[in-house]
């Protein structure tokens, strides 16, 4: 029963996923796509930690860490980036 | 911990990953910009921390690391939707026509005539 | 003396964080943080200052702990809101940008302010200029400065206050 429930929180965070990817995709403004990156990302670190639950490895979950700090940085310099360009 | 913890540690799992698809459909359901950051921004923030809860709760020896994944996200998840509004106004990108007031233009348009 | 209280704090907060982030006491990891969070704060002293303006008193810890709960509840209820208008066909939403007000001096008071106004019903921090902070709201309620303050800033307010001045 756990172990479904884990699977199926995976397919809605897919679902979530491709939602997110269909607004980076379409744009229409950088700010729009940089915002679905953002989402993206806090996506991708929910499914990094549902990794680590189904592999049963803890190590996983500083990769999820490291991937939300770094994620974090990118998106304050791409979007200072984007302020300075207009 | 018990298989009863177990199932109800996936049924906050499965509610949070629920919020990550509501701010996947808010961002595509939201006419600009500004509205689309508040459901991207809300949505995924509750969304992982409910997600988080769950899996302490199957795993409760995890807890230390996932509360540290947690308080992370919760400070930086919303200031870098802040940095991408000021982005986003700063630029001036396209605000949808039901706008009703923009205190921030009237101000800094007063300024530069001034 | 002053030196040691400008320390401590910063010091105390580093060494949480590497606790945490280790999740054990044991003493060679814990020897390691020490040094570590030592070396920060002496060769950081100047930028680690934002770690150092809230007040070790108990009633802020109080107001901390008070903080956290209403902060939870306001975040669960702006998700509600937020799957109302999301889920809703016809998308009820009448947004603008308003300006309001806030009593708090402290840089990382303001930051805790603007942070949590992102995360309750409806609102959105998109810029601070000193004591105003302009907010994106999904539902205007109130244009008016004052009452805008009052339904959106108040709240935090007074538990930010005690903890940060």
């Amino acid at each position: 029963m756990a172990d479904f429930l884990v699977y199926l929180a995976a397919v809605l965070a897919g679902g979530a996923f491709l939602l997110a990817l269909f607004r980076f995709l379409r744009g229409p403004s950088p700010v729009d796509r940089v915002v679905a990156f953002d989402v993206l990302t806090v996506i991708a670190i929910t499914g990094i930690i549902l990794a680590a639950v189904v592999a049963d490895r803890v190590i996983y979950l500083d990769v999820a860490l490291v991937y939300a700090l770094l994620s974090f940085l990118g998106v304050i310099v791409v979007a200072r980036y984007l302020e300075r360009g207009a | 911990m018990g298989p009863l913890f177990d199932i109800l540690g996936g049924l906050v799992l499965v509610a949070g990953t629920a919020f990550l698809l509501l701010g996947g459909l808010g961002l595509n359901r939201m006419p600009d910009v500004f509205n689309r950051i508040q459901a991207g921004t809300k949505a995924t923030t509750l969304g992982t921390i409910l997600t988080l809860t769950g899996i302490a709760m199957m795993h409760p020896d995890w807890a230390l690391k996932l509360l540290l994944i947690g308080m992370f996200l919760l400070f930086s998840n919303p200031l870098s939707s802040q940095v991408l509004a000021r982005a986003a106004e700063r630029t001036h990108v396209h605000k949808t026509s039901r706008t009703r007031i923009d205190r921030f233009e009237q101000d800094h348009d007063q300024g530069e005539e001034a | 003396m002053v030196l040691t209280r400008e320390f401590t704090k910063p010091f105390a907060a580093l060494l949480f964080f590497w606790i945490l982030l280790n999740g054990t006491l044991a003493p060679d990891t814990l020897l390691i943080g020490v040094v570590a969070s030592f070396a920060i704060v002496w060769f950081l002293r100047e930028s680690m200052s934002f770690l150092n303006e809230f007040r070790a008193t108990p009633q802020a810890f109080i107001a901390a702990f008070k903080y956290t709960g209403y902060f939870l509840k306001e975040l669960v209820k702006s998700n509600i809101a937020l799957a109302r208008v999301v889920l809703s066909p016809d998308l009820p939403i009448n947004p603008g940008i308003v300006k309001v007000r806030t009593r708090l001096k402290s840089k990382m008071g303001r930051l805790l302010l603007a942070n949590s106004i992102t995360l309750t019903p409806g609102t959105l921090t998109v810029e601070i200029e000193g004591e105003y902070l302009y907010i994106h709201w999904v539902n205007i309620e109130s244009d008016d400065i004052d009452a805008a303050t009052e339904s959106i800033v108040a709240g935090f307010e007074k538990y930010l206050e005690v903890i940060y001045g």
